[in-house]
């Protein structure tokens, strides 16, 4: 599953996940049909939409082993909320079945492949931001910075308040753009304290944030997705 | 506290611009962070106690009916009046007669946001009572006739420096900005005040329901002094802070004062029982306890009936990075922060959080916090859902949302957003990325740049892809 903000906004992240994944043996299908998991339906609370997505969404992947997601927010979409959101009985025990073979990116290199050891694709610092959905939604912090810790050529680094929230929040950074860039300076404060010359995170919702306030005042450190500094082709 | 006829997001600008209010939040918000971490790193037995703590209340709340008369059993078996408010109006109507009935003039209260919710101050006032705040912060806030902005530090919103000034002008000379010499002064003011009063006031964090208990959970001693030498006392609280037990209540203590402020117990933890009984020295002639309805009960059965286990203890009020950026007034209601959310739909209604239900990024840091762990972002979800649904959400932004989702149910025009995004990003994107846009999406692009569409999407590079995987 690409997600919206991951097919019209970050394709090379795709692609890159693509081939890292096949030459890890995997075998990658794109299934057809794929728009967006419905979460800023779902959060704004425009239910009754989100669950017409969903029901579009699961079984487009009824073949698929497992699933791999690049965002934490729409894995979370997917594994927390789909379910509930069925209500004929079928499709739901259908949609728990695509939950438990949905995966974020850095989960599904480190828990289904047993995977950690990359070498990096842009040598140097790096800092980790954890993306809420992905870190208290599907309690995720530890597989990307096992990752991250043992990418060679690189140097991982804490990011202070790692886990507070970025400021994007979906349709919160249209609604409250004040509140939401004073949320996104302080961040973006910590993060160029670092001495970093990355900031990776596995969210296209916080990449675009971070990376857009980033650009902003021209920073010379770089907003990137986890796949954008493991070396594709490397070992 | 900010007016409400400002729109929220106003309110909101204007306190990211309130240099010292933006200061003080820091550095409170922080502390308390790192003091509430320390006191859990240090106990860890706090886990398996926050679960325990969330199943007693889960089971208070199944037989809430059962514990409040054991409850009024209890408290009048030991001499105790209790009252049962519907509304705010009838907590002020009762405590007013109360109030009257004695010849009450002075009223000193110790810290309660349940005598807040109910406007008690002003009520007091025009009946001609003097109503003292002494608890510190509530005594800064009734000095600068404020509301307060935090559930326990009603004064966070405060440098040390403004209150030295307002201290100043209060006595009508220089005081030092050292929060001992201020402290000190407030002493000296409410001694005084404790023991002239007629009244006293105050809340409650539980009551237990066995024994007719109030239990009181302060620092500063005030809360001894409001419940013992005045000759009249009303405690105020919510139904919803009842707790079965003892034991139950032991549960309880043990987080509370962790969530709040990081100490392992407050300083005082007070416990009353009724008035003054023969043969005793001190405590009050007359005990009556209001048990505060004023919408709780109807949430039993509602959305935000998680809510009703709240402690009141302001933990996600720290965490929360709205809250942190805008402190509590511009929230405009007694509770803030995002439990406050849930509470003012609570007692005003879904309508006076049209606004509010989106002032969270719902990152999540508030149930992780809360000592109860109440899923505050689930219930903020659902109010906007109740909003959608009930056609409180704008007409303009359902329209939108509703094209939205049919376009994201038919894949085949979903694939030409990119192209005609394509040509309508054309003067506005450079080098890949977006700088400025017109209209609504100036909103993003006013303080973040926004990525350009991609020459070629992912699906659009998908059929090359495949191939590459056969070659």
């Amino acid at each position: 599953m690409v997600t919206c903000l991951g097919d019209l906004f970050y394709p090379e992240v795709g692609v890159r996940i693509v081939r890292l994944l096949r030459r890890l043996g995997v075998a990658v299908d794109f299934p057809a049909g794929q728009t967006c998991c419905g979460l800023p339906l779902f959060n704004s609370g425009y239910h009754a939409g989100a669950a017409a997505v969903a029901r579009r969404t699961v079984p487009l992947f009824r073949d698929a082993e497992h699933v791999v997601v690049p965002s934490g927010s729409c894995a979370w979409m997917v594994k927390h909320e789909y379910p509930g959101l069925m209500g004929d009985p079928t499709l739901r025990a259908e949609a728990e079945s695509l939950a438990a073979r949905t995966y974020e990116l850095s989960q599904f290199l480190v828990k289904v492949l047993g995977r950690t050891q990359f070498a990096s694709a842009l040598p140097g610092r790096v800092t980790y931001h954890d993306s809420c959905h992905l870190r208290r939604g599907l309690g995720e912090s530890e597989s990307p910075r096992a990752i991250l810790r043992a990418l060679d050529g690189a140097e991982f680094v804490e990011l202070p308040g790692h886990d507070e929230c970025c400021g994007f929040g979906g349709s919160f950074a249209v609604r409250l753009p004040e509140v939401s860039t004073s949320i996104l300076d302080k961040k973006l404060a910590n993060v160029e304290a670092t001495g970093a010359r990355c900031l990776v995170a596995c969210d296209a919702g916080c990449l675009m944030q971070m990376g857009g306030g980033l650009r902003r005042r021209n920073s010379p450190v770089r907003a990137v997705h986890l796949a954008e500094v493991l070396e594709v082709d490397g070992r | 506290m900010s007016e409400l006829s400002t729109p929220f997001r106003e309110r909101a600008a204007n306190a990211l611009g309130d240099r010292f209010l933006q200061q003080a939040l820091t550095i409170a918000t922080t502390k308390f962070i790192d003091l509430r971490r320390e006191a859990f790193e240090a106990f860890p037995e706090g886990e398996a106690l926050r679960d325990r703590a969330r199943e007693i209340k889960e089971a208070t709340l199944q037989r809430l009916d059962h514990y409040l008369e054991q409850l009024i059993d209890n408290v009048e078996r030991f001499g105790g009046r209790v009252h049962y408010a519907d509304t705010a109006e009838d907590a002020r109507r009762i405590i007013l007669d109360i109030a009257r009935r004695t010849g009450a003039r002075l009223a000193v209260k110790s810290k309660s946001m349940a005598t807040e919710e109910i406007d008690l101050n002003e009520a007091l006032l025009h009946a001609g009572v003097t109503p003292v705040e002494t608890d510190l912060g509530e005594y800064i806030i009734q000095l600068a006739h404020e509301r307060p902005s935090h559930i326990i530090a009603p004064a966070i919103h405060k440098t040390k420096g403004q209150v030295a000034e307002l201290f100043a002008r209060e006595l009508n000379r220089p005081v030092a900005a050292d929060p001992e010499v201020l402290t000190r002064i407030a002493r000296g003011a409410l001694r005084q005040k404790f023991l002239e009063a007629d009244l006293g006031i105050t809340g409650a964090n539980f009551a237990v329901a066995s024994t007719g208990t109030v239990v009181l959970v302060t620092n500063e001693g005030n809360g001894r002094m409001v419940t013992s030498l005045p000759r009249v006392h009303v405690a105020v609280m919510g139904v919803e802070k009842v707790v079965p037990s003892m034991s139950d209540l032991v549960v309880f203590l043990a987080i509370l004062a962790k969530s709040a402020t990081g100490q392992k117990l407050s300083s005082y933890t007070t416990l009353v029982r009724g008035p003054r009984r023969a043969a005793e020295l001190e405590g009050p002639e007359e005990f009556h306890l209001v048990l505060l309805d004023n919408g709780r009960v109807k949430q039993l059965a509602g959305t935000l009936r998680e809510a009703l286990s709240c402690l009141r203890c302001g933990a996600c009020l720290n965490v929360c990075p709205v809250y942190r950026q805008i402190g509590g007034h511009a929230y405009g209601y007694t509770y803030p922060g995002p439990i406050g959310i849930l509470l003012t739909a609570m007692l005003h209604g879904n309508g006076a959080v049209k606004d509010l239900a989106h002032a969270s990024s719902l990152c999540g840091a508030c149930m992780e916090a809360c000592p109860v762990k109440i899923d505050i972002p689930r219930m903020l979800i659902e109010l906007r859902k109740d909003n959608v649904e009930h056609a409180v959400a704008p007409g303009s932004e359902r329209l939108v949302f509703r094209v939205f989702a049919r376009l994201l149910t038919m894949p085949g025009l979903f694939r030409l957003a990119a192209p005609v995004a394509r040509v309508l990003q054309r003067p506005f994107a450079r080098d890949g990325a977006i700088r400025r846009l017109p209209l609504f999406f100036g909103e993003w692009t006013r303080s973040r740049d926004l990525p350009a569409v991609a020459g070629r999407t992912f699906s659009e590079r998908w059929a090359e892809l495949e191939r590459e995987s056969r070659s």
